[in-house]
């Protein structure tokens, strides 16, 4: 092999070594680019992205069921439970649900709620106003507290959809352990 | 050993400028792309061997219902082990042991391109090894739990608990990620850039064909497993949240990301055969190798579309319809360009004058069982169906038709076919036939009934099962021990082909074609230095 074929070969290797790095930052950009991609078809059961304007005045004339659901993760000792299983609403109106939520511990515990919603075709139309899943949850121990969720479904939910589901699950958060110093 | 007395024969030979350092510094310090490829042979058969007990003990495991020899987590690590060990350092290096010997051989080139990162392409292996396997060992000394217990799948949230057996694999994928990486590299250089005159891209052989493609894949689809497992490192030990749901990650990007890699995987094991495939039928069936181009382009399709498929891997993860229907089409439509291999290798043997010795035996042997392992894939496709087959021995038995016999049997075919041409000594034809017909008929008798099993609905990597799921099991667990045991022929007629024998001709096979039968068997320890001229 010549000098000149040694560093023809060598650039090229540089060239395809460059290319490997770029898929290896592509592998973080997919990271953001799956969150878009959620967002915007609702895969995933990403709900809609919470808004604070005023609700739309007009109602839908159809009926549709909204069923609730609630768990807790391991490592975090709460009880957590919808206070209503079910909730008949019109698209277009404006809703209010309540969980119920109680630190069985005998030490204040952070969590965070993280929801999610089924069929992924009804996710994006399904929009939450007001939510205890917004911010992270301290309860002292042996608290008892009442939570609403202030929800509205948009009127072009797909016909097909009669029935969602909103499911929470309550993580530990962060700040917890870092107050008792435990591992996640 | 054998292949230091021919250093010293061909060095007499060729009166050569430097001597090789002897011992274990030769091995150490090799850039000769035979040494490297010798290497990486031998590697990938120690590493089959180690990849292979640890299934037995499964299969033992799984003679009977109930725990008889070990703990659960003991088998969660056994499978997964096993997987990695079988995928990543027998199967890949095995054909990067045959792309190190063969392309330089097969393109009239005077060695690899870049030959010190090939050394340092193998030299990264056995450290990868012994990082994925210490845990084992640790445990003993009450240090871990052992080695990765969540399968080689890895998937979240379940690998963001796991114990510490998942960082040693974490850190071993990333060097064999980069050992990977490099030597495709240096194989797409090698290809681009040291062809024979008048070798152009539409005379290479099939094999580096398919190599070549490989190699681009690999570029292209380990960085995204090392990415993935890097966020799972860094989620694990320092605080962020990739794939944990409670700060906000989502375990289900961890399957998109894994499965970005895993699918193009499975061809990047598989081309390197396919490439091989054409080579021993031509020879056997003493004809040309049928629809050349088309061959080419099916490649090439493979590849693109492998890209855009790993949805089907997670069909019950929760995915809208549509995309459920868009990865079932996109999955079924691989099935075309694959045919398109089959009937050209159909046809390759059509009226030719066929003779089976043992590396015509294991290619036609591949041709039918990989057929069926690509068939009960179209079965998983179908996203109706597989919301029943997802996580079953269906599964289990698929993928062993693809990628055992697919792929290793595939990889025997081209050792028994090229071994001559390497030590320059005839194989035991006796022996190897023996291997065949046991190998074929135990691997039949061990993975046949998983598909029942499957069908039945026994879930896969479960430590035990339902009494219903007994006979199966037995035969299956049978079939291991005996398609085990014949792997020991394998191990014998390769120690007794590199120790001696009747001497092979250049022309090892009278009906093969290629600038790599032109050199005398065994190869001097450099070939090619005035390069050879391809002809019309």
């Amino acid at each position: 092999m010549n000098a000149r074929q040694r560093s023809a070969n060598l650039a090229f290797a540089l060239k395809l070594g460059l290319a490997a790095l770029a898929m290896f930052g592509f592998a973080y950009a997919l990271v953001p680019l799956y969150d878009v991609f959620c967002q915007a078809t609702g895969l995933n059961g990403r709900t809609g992205r919470a808004q604070t304007v005023n609700a739309p005045a007009v109602v839908d004339a159809r009926w549709v069921t909204v069923e609730f659901n609630g768990d807790v993760m391991p490592g975090l000792p709460w009880r957590f439970e919808p206070r209503q299983h079910r909730l008949k609403v019109r698209p277009g109106e404006v809703a209010t649900a309540w969980y119920r939520v109680k630190n069985l511990a005998d030490r204040p515990l952070d969590g965070r709620a993280v929801p999610s919603v089924t069929p992924p075709a009804a996710a994006r139309h399904f929009t939450k106003l007001e939510c205890f899943c917004f911010s992270r949850q301290r309860l002292n121990a042996g608290e008892e507290r009442q939570m609403p969720v202030t929800f509205v479904i948009g009127r072009e939910l797909p016909p097909e959809v009669r029935t969602l589901t909103l499911s929470y699950a309550f993580f530990p958060s962060e700040a917890t352990t870092l107050v008792q110093g435990e591992k996640p | 050993m054998e292949i230091q007395t021919m250093t010293t024969a061909e060095l007499a030979l060729h009166g050569s400028h430097h001597a090789p350092p002897k011992g274990l510094m030769r091995w150490l310090t090799t850039t000769n792309h035979k040494d490297i490829g010798t290497m990486y042979l031998v590697f990938s058969l120690v590493m089959f061997f180690i990849g292979g007990i640890m299934i037995l003990l499964v299969r033992a495991e799984l003679f009977q219902p109930g725990m008889q020899i070990m703990r659960p987590e003991l088998f969660n690590q056994l499978i997964g082990v096993h997987a990695l060990v079988m995928i990543f350092m027998a199967l890949m290096p095995a054909a990067t042991g045959f792309a190190n010997w063969m392309i330089p051989l097969m393109i009239g080139a005077p060695d690899m391109a870049l030959p010190r990162l090939n050394n340092w392409s193998f030299w990264l292996l056995p450290p990868a090894a012994a990082l994925l396997l210490m845990p084992f060992a640790l445990a003993l000394f009450g240090v871990g739990s052992g080695a990765i217990a969540t399968g080689w799948t890895f998937y979240a949230p379940l690998s963001v608990q796991d114990g510490m057996g998942l960082d040693f694999a974490i850190l071993a994928i990333h060097l064999l990620g980069v050992s990977s990486v490099m030597g495709s590299i240096n194989i797409i250089v090698t290809i681009f850039n040291l062809r024979a005159p008048g070798m152009t891209f539409m005379k290479l052989p099939l094999f580096a064909w398919g190599w070549l493609i490989t190699a681009f894949m690999l570029v292209a689809a380990i960085p995204v497993l090392a990415g993935a497992v890097t966020m799972l490192l860094t989620d694990r030990h320092f605080g962020t949240h990739f794939f944990n749901a409670g700060g906000g990650g989502d375990p289900i990007l961890f399957q998109h990301l894994f499965w970005f890699f895993g699918h193009p995987e499975v061809y990047i094991v598989l081309f390197p055969v396919w490439g091989m495939t054409p080579h021993i039928l031509s020879a056997f069936a003493r004809k040309p190798v049928y629809g050349y181009r088309a061959q080419v382009y099916a490649f090439w399709v493979i590849g693109v579309l492998s890209v855009a498929v790993w949805g089907h891997h997670i069909m019950t993860s929760g995915m809208s319809t549509g995309a459920l229907l868009y990865f079932m089409y996109s999955t079924m439509s691989i099935s075309l360009p694959l045919s398109v291999l089959f009937f050209c290798w159909i046809a390759t043997l059509w009226r030719g004058a066929m003779t089976f010795e043992a590396p015509m035996l294991f290619a036609l042997g591949m041709i039918v069982l990989f057929g069926i392992g690509g068939l009960t894939g179209l079965v998983l496709a179908d996203a109706a169906a597989d919301a029943q087959y997802h996580h079953s021995y269906f599964v289990v038995a698929h993928f062993h038709y693809t990628l055992f016999a697919g792929g290793i049997m595939g990889i025997m075919a081209g050792v028994y076919f090229w071994l001559p041409k390497m030590t320059g000594h005839m194989i035991d034809e006796t022996l190897a036939k023996w291997h065949f017909w046991l190998t074929a008929v135990a691997f039949n008798v061990t993975f046949l009934p998983q598909f029942f099993l499957g069908l039945a609905g026994m879930p896969r990597r479960i430590p035990d099962y339902a009494l219903q799921f007994t006979e199966f099991n037995m035969v299956s667990s049978i079939g291991a021990f005996i398609l085990g045991a014949a792997q020991l022929l394998f191990l014998t007629v390769v120690v007794k082909c590199i120790r001696g024998g009747p001497p092979a001709p250049a022309k090892v096979w009278d009906g093969a074609e290629g600038l790599e039968w032109t050199v005398p068997s065994p190869p001097p320890h450099h070939t090619f230095q005035t390069r050879p001229v391809v002809g019309q």
